[in-house]
Parts: C-alpha cells; sequence; structure tokens
C-alpha cells in the first residue's frame, strides 16, 4: 500500500519535471533565448533570422516625414530589408513621451510582451528606464542611442561623430555666408552649454565655418526642448532679426528651415535631408545612417555573435554623412570643398577638435597637436568656441 | 417676416429636450447596453475603414490588455493594474468634490504636487528605513495634494472665484514647478533635466513583482464610501451640492464644508502623486500623465457611487492598455488607437444624455396635445 503510494508520488513528481521541460522547450521554440544566467562577456545564443523580433521605441511618430524619429525609423527599415524580415518581426511603439516614465515603462513592457528579442530605444530621456528592464529582463537586449549607461551583460548603448557632419555643413553654411559677403551665421539648439552633445555640435559647426570664412561669427539661440516647433520658429526669427544670412539647428523639428526660407535666408538643416521643407534655401543637412548600425547589430544577434559593447563611430563607417547638397541653394565651389574635408575625415587625417583651440572667453582648452577624447567629446564640452556668441 | 399662422408653429422648436422620468427601472440600462453595442460597432468601422480586421483588433485588446507572453504570463495584468490604480483613486478622490458640486478640475495638480512633496523627502532623507520612508512619503504627498486644493477652495469661500478656472489653471503651475525642479534644483546630470533614479528604499513593496498600488484602491473606496454615505459630514456635503440655500438654512458652516472636503478630494489625489513617484521610482514632468483628466469622465460614468468607480475605471484601463498592444501588434497608427478610445467614450458619454434625457420632435408634441 504504501510502496504504489510512493510510486505514484514519484510518477508525479517525473510527470511535473517533464511538463516543465516542455514548458520550455515550447517557449524556446518561438524564438525566446532562455538563458537568464548570463555572465559579463558572454554572447548569446544565436537566433534564426526568421524567429527574431525587434522591438523599437520611438519619441515621435513613425511615420514621420523628416527629422530624428524618421532617421531611426528609416535605419530600422533597411535593417528589415538588408537581413529580409517580414513586418510582423518588427514591433514599434512610437509617440512614447520621453519625459514621462511610466509611459516609457509601459511601452519597454509591451515590447517585451510582444516576445522581442532586442529592444531599440531612440532617445536620450528612456536611458534609466530602460535600463532597469535590462535587469529585468536579462535574456533580452537593449540597445539605447545617445545616452551614455550600458551594463556590459545586455545593455549597450549607440551614437555617433555626428560632429563630423556638423563640420562640413559648417563649410557649406561659411561658404554661403561668404559668397552672400554676410560674416553671420545663427544656430538654433535644443540644449544650452550644460549639454556636451549640443555644445559640440555648435562647436563643431563653427569650426567648419571658420575654416573658409575665418572672420565669421556663428550666433546661437537655445530652445531648452528637444521637439518644440514653436520655440524653434521664434529662436529662428531672433537669428534673423540679428542678421544671420544662414541658420542651422540642432533640433527635432524643419521649422527653422521653413522659417529661414520664408525670411528669404538659408539653412542647414539636421537629421534627415530637409530640402523639401526649403527646396530653395536648405543648403544640407547633418544625417544620420541608422541603418548601419542596425543592420550590423541584428545581423550579429541573429549570428550570436552580439557583444555587448558601447557604440560609436562616424564617417569611417558612413553612420554619419551630409543629405545631398543642394544646388539650387550652395554657394560655388561648396561641392569641391566639402568633398576634400570629408575625405580627409574619413582616412582621419583632419580631426574636428584639435589644437590650438580657445572658447569664447579667450581661455586655450587645446594646445597645438592636441585632440579632445571620446570621453571629452560625449561629456565635457560645456564651451563655445571662439567666434560663437549667445544671444 | 412671416404670416401669423406660421408663427404659432415657429414658436415651437422642431427638437426639444425633455427630462425622463422612468416607470421602468431597466431603461437606463438598456440605453447604456445599446450604447455598448453601439460603440463597438462604431470603432470597429473605423478599425475597417482603415483596412484592418476588426475582430482581430478587439481580440487583441482584450488580450493585450489581459493576456502576457510566454515569458511572463503575468505581466499584462500588472500594466493594466499600473493604469488602473492611479485613474481609479483619482476619480474616488475628484468624486468627493464633485459630489459638493464643487468642480475640482485640478486632479493632475494636485497628484503632481503630492509627487513632488513625497520626492522631496525621498530624496533628502534617503537613509530613512524603507517602512517609515514609504510612511512619510505617503503622509508627504497627501498634504502635498490637500495643499494644492486647499487654494482654490479658500479663494471660492473668501471670493467666490470660479473653482473650475482656478483649479484648471493650477495645474500648469505644477507642471511647471515640476519642470523647474527637475532642470533645477533636483537636476541629477547637467545637461538633462532628470532626478534620476530615486534609491531604493522610496519604492513601494512589491508582491508577485506588482507594486502594492492596488491597496489604496480598497482603503480609498471604502473611506469614500463610508465618508459620503454613513457620516454627519458627507452628508453635509451632499446638501450643499444640492443646495447652498438648504444647507445655510439647516445652520451648516457651508465655508468648513467646502474647505474639508477640497482638503480630503487633495489629499486622495496626492497620495496617487506618491504612488506614481514610488513605483515609477523618479519624478518628471509626466507624472500625471493626463489621469486627474481621465478620472473626470470616470467619476461621473460612475455617477459618482464609489463602488462604480473602480469598474468604470477597469474598463477604461483595459481599454487603454489593450489599445496600445492592439495597435503595436497590427501595425496601426497610434493616433488611431487614441481615436478609437475617443469614439467608445463618446458613445458611453452620449448614452448618459439619453438616459437623463429624451430628444422629443415637435410631431409628437402636437399629436399629444
Amino acid at each position: 500500500m504504501k510502496k504504489s503510494v510512493r510510486i505514484i508520488a514519484l510518477i508525479l513528481a517525473l510527470a511535473t519535471v517533464f511538463a516543465l521541460v516542455g514548458c520550455g522547450k515550447q517557449t524556446g521554440g518561438e524564438g525566446e533565448t532562455q538563458d537568464t544566467t548570463l555572465a559579463e562577456g558572454q554572447t548569446f545564443a544565436p537566433i534564426p533570422a526568421d524567429k527574431i523580433k525587434i522591438g523599437v521605441v520611438h519619441i515621435t511618430s513613425k511615420d514621420d516625414t523628416s527629422g530624428y524619429t524618421y532617421a531611426h525609423q528609416k535605419g530600422i527599415e533597411e535593417m528589415a530589408a538588408a537581413l529580409g524580415l517580414k513586418s510582423e518581426q518588427i514591433v514599434i511603439r512610437d509617440n512614447v513621451d520621453d519625459n514621462d516614465v511610466e509611459a516609457t515603462k509601459a511601452a519597454l513592457q509591451d515590447l517585451v510582451d510582444a516576445g522581442c528579442d532586442v529592444i531599440f530605444a531612440t532617445s536620450y530621456n528612456y536611458m534609466d528606464a530602460v535600463e532597469e528592464y535590462a535587469e529585468k529582463y536579462p535574456d533580452i537586449i537593449f540597445s539605447h542611442c545617445s545616452g551614455y549607461k550600458s551594463n556590459g551583460k545586455n545593455f549597450n548603448n549607440y551614437f555617433g561623430r555626428i560632429y563630423e557632419a556638423r563640420y562640413l555643413s559648417g563649410i557649406a553654411a561659411g561658404l554661403k555666408a561668404k559668397e552672400l559677403g554676410v560674416p553671420i551665421v545663427g544656430f538654433v539648439g535644443a540644449k544650452g552649454s550644460d549639454n556636451s552633445e549640443v555644445t559640440g555640435g555648435i562647436n563643431a559647426f563653427a569650426l567648419g565655418v571658420q575654416s573658409v570664412y575665418p572672420e565669421c561669427e556663428v550666433l546661437v539661440k537655445i530652445t531648452g526642448e528637444w521637439y518644440d516647433p514653436a520655440a524653434e520658429g521664434i529662436a529662428a526669427k531672433a537669428l534673423i532679426d540679428a542678421g544671420a544670412v544662414v541658420l542651422s539647428q540642432h533640433c527635432d523639428s524643419d521649422t527653422v528651415q521653413t522659417t529661414a526660407a520664408q525670411a528669404g535666408r538659408f539653412g542647414v538643416g539636421y537629421n534627415s535631408d530637409m530640402t523639401p521643407s526649403a527646396p530653395n534655401n536648405h543648403l544640407t543637412a547633418p544625417i544620420w545612417n541608422w541603418g548601419v548600425y542596425y543592420t550590423q547589430t541584428v545581423e550579429a544577434i541573429i549570428k550570436g555573435e552580439w557583444k555587448c559593447e558601447n557604440y560609436y563611430e562616424g564617417y569611417n563607417v558612413n553612420l554619419v554623412g551630409l543629405s545631398p547638397l543642394n544646388e539650387k541653394a550652395i554657394a560655388h565651389g561648396t561641392k569641391e570643398a566639402v568633398e576634400e574635408a570629408q575625405k580627409k575625415i574619413a582616412s582621419g587625417e583632419l580631426f574636428v577638435f584639435s589644437g590650438p583651440l580657445y572658447d569664447n572667453q579667450g581661455n586655450q582648452i587645446l594646445k597645438e597637436g592636441e585632440k579632445l577624447t571620446d570621453e571629452q567629446i560625449t561629456g565635457e564640452i560645456n564651451y563655445y568656441i571662439k567666434g560663437v556668441r549667445v544671444l | 417676416m412671416s404670416n401669423g399662422s406660421k408663427v404659432s408653429t415657429g414658436r415651437e422648436p422642431l427638437i426639444r429636450i425633455v427630462k425622463r422620468e422612468y416607470n421602468n427601472k431597466l431603461i437606463p440600462g438598456l440605453i447604456r447596453a445599446g450604447a455598448l453595442i453601439l460603440s463597438i460597432i462604431a470603432g470597429g468601422l473605423f478599425i475597417w475603414a482603415m483596412g484592418f480586421n476588426p475582430f482581430e483588433a478587439y481580440k487583441s485588446i482584450i488580450r493585450g490588455a489581459l493576456v502576457g507572453s510566454a515569458r511572463d504570463p503575468m505581466s499584462s495584468i500588472r500594466s493594466t493594474i499600473d493604469i488602473f490604480v492611479p485613474l481609479c483613486v483619482t476619480a474616488l478622490g475628484l468624486s468627493c468634490a464633485f459630489k459638493m458640486k464643487f468642480w475640482n478640475i485640478g486632479g493632475e495638480g494636485q497628484i503632481i504636487m503630492g509627487g513632488v512633496f513625497a520626492t522631496f523627502f525621498a530624496l533628502n532623507y534617503p537613509q530613512i528605513p524603507r517602512p517609515l520612508m514609504l510612511l512619510i512619503m505617503l503622509i508627504a504627498g497627501a498634504v502635498g495634494g490637500a495643499l494644492m486644493a486647499l487654494i482654490p477652495a479658500l479663494f471660492k469661500v473668501k471670493f467666490g472665484t470660479n473653482e473650475t478656472l482656478f483649479t484648471l489653471m493650477l495645474n500648469y503651475i505644477a507642471i511647471y514647478i515640476v519642470k523647474y525642479l527637475i532642470a533645477g534644483p533636483w537636476q541629477r546630470t547637467p545637461g538633462f533635466a532628470s532626478i534620476g533614479k530615486l534609491d531604493k528604499n522610496t519604492y513601494l513593496y512589491e508582491i508577485n513583482r506588482q507594486n502594492i498600488g492596488w491597496i489604496a484602491v480598497i482603503i480609498v473606496v471604502l473611506f469614500v464610501y463610508f465618508y459620503l454615505y454613513k457620516t454627519k459630514s458627507g452628508y453635509e456635503v451632499s446638501v450643499v451640492g444640492e443646495s447652498q440655500a438648504t444647507a445655510r438654512y439647516a445652520g451648516m458652516n457651508i465655508r468648513k464644508i467646502i474647505i474639508k472636503t477640497m482638503l480630503i478630494s487633495g489629499a486622495i489625489c496626492g497620495i496617487v502623486g506618491m504612488i506614481k513617484v514610488s513605483s515609477n521610482h523618479t519624478l518628471t514632468e509626466g507624472i500625471g500623465g493626463g489621469v486627474g483628466f481621465a478620472a473626470i469622465t470616470v467619476a461621473w460614468l460612475s455617477q459618482l457611487n464609489p463602488f462604480i468607480i473602480p469598474i468604470v475605471s477597469a474598463i477604461i484601463s483595459i481599454l487603454q492598455k489593450g489599445s496600445t498592444v492592439m495597435q503595436m501588434n497590427m501595425g496601426i497608427s497610434s493616433y488611431a488607437a487614441d481615436v478609437l478610445q475617443g469614439i467608445i467614450l463618446f458613445c458611453f458619454l452620449g448614452s448618459e444624455f439619453f438616459v437623463r434625457y429624451s430628444l422629443v420632435f415637435n410631431l409628437r408634441i402636437k399629436e399629444a396635445k
């Protein structure tokens, strides 16, 4: 009697074990990696290309026709096309306000629930929520754009040397101002000098301008928001009133370009080719080719070769670039000048932030032969260089 | 303009709105059921018009809100509860003021100030042990919300200001206070408007990975029920709401009642702010998230009944969470998910009009005569 009870208990126990194993296999079959105990530096198991699911969190609409989100979405679509992924393998949560932590977490949760193997979060303020989710779901890869955090296991950061493209756009702007004979160009920035990304971008642009038109001044107006079309328009008008003939920008909408065009001035956009917004006045725009990163990353994940490393590239891999120069607007000789500088940057001959470099207070930042390090470029440019003036 | 005979018919409008009186208690229920069916059909037509299968969409909404993934089966319900708790508690808080016909449109601002007060202690005294810390944050949140509600209440009793505008405008002041704090004194990383992550002992406790904010729903439902329906103060609130003259005649201190009720209403909203900070682990300008406004709809759809409010909140939370998942899975624009929610809410709110009133066409009046 007792023996039979024991046997039944044993069978039940075995059945439970098999049931559990079965469950594990079932979910594994859906393309989800079950390994939850990854050590530092360890790679993830390969995922078949027809099984991998990619999640993306965007700050504005995936259907945007220009700007920041558009550039990322285009990159995602390029990646899907390059790797032959089906549309249902790409899951997108867009219009997720990056100031709303709750909405960000809800979006990440939705993507986790949808069975994503890798989640790209494209806006800076998603960072802390992404970090938390990476800890919560160690078997999913989280990749965050433009921040500075990573965990060495399943959470990395990606960004690029957009300042290289800004330098080139500065050449186009400087030549145009020179052609017009007015030594004033403007720049609408999203954030003030405490933000190294924007400030460094303004400096790189100014260096580009000065390389062709040394006496040209760069006037700066800060909006305080990444995306605020109304404020961007007001800032652009203020710069126009101050006499700027070419307006550049580091903010998300195309308002600066349309405002410049209406006033008969010229413009340098950002993120995507903004020529359609100002067909006769837009010179060129520093743009992101995010497809380079997305394709490389997803391919590595499919092959099981993904490593948790931060990504910071530029012209060397064509992650950044200039949108086609607008023949209707550019000054004579722009094409040649830009191409020459571009070759030097890609080859490493020209490094944008090289000494001697002075800030606009007269302090020497770099001596002859010195260069800024990547850490300094991403986090410590809190000064404007000589020739830049904030309105 | 016209001759005499036409003037007599012209006096009577084509359609008249007449208050309903019910002999049959079933009719309001039938009207609401009709609204439900109509909203599903109208929403379905909208999805179909965009070229998607409405049946798939509705299935996706229900699954999205309640059924998680193979990886984590309870995750969707947890997200739905995270939407449900703030919505429900805020609606309960607002219902106290609405019962008094005091139009507290400032739930959003009261949530925010509750969050700000709670964050103050979480940021500055991280060494306090977790249970005590949570208690202090709870009290601070309630105080913050109550103070924010006290301002319009005082102006109302002193100067008779319009509380609808006053509470509405205070929301914006609250939002800008948060913006100032996170970009100014409380900023963590220079250049980025964020206070960073709070210390771990400010986090709400979790049971089965679900934070315990839902306990607030149970407590507040019971509190509001007993307060409004079982105490003298609650009775006074409804008398003031029905007729201030009657209240005055009965010797009630109207000013005191208004201030006390608004303090309670604001404190409950403030608690929501604390829950949000403590479950989000940070304070952001998105802390209100429109809950203060959505809760107004919930309170009215529930006819201010504290036991109906959780049910309506649950339905709206399921709709909100489910429609985002549906939108994501089907690749529909996220604006479309908002439109769908709007259509459904519109039908429900519209039905309340027909529950209370009926349209009488001129023709029928004549026949009745």
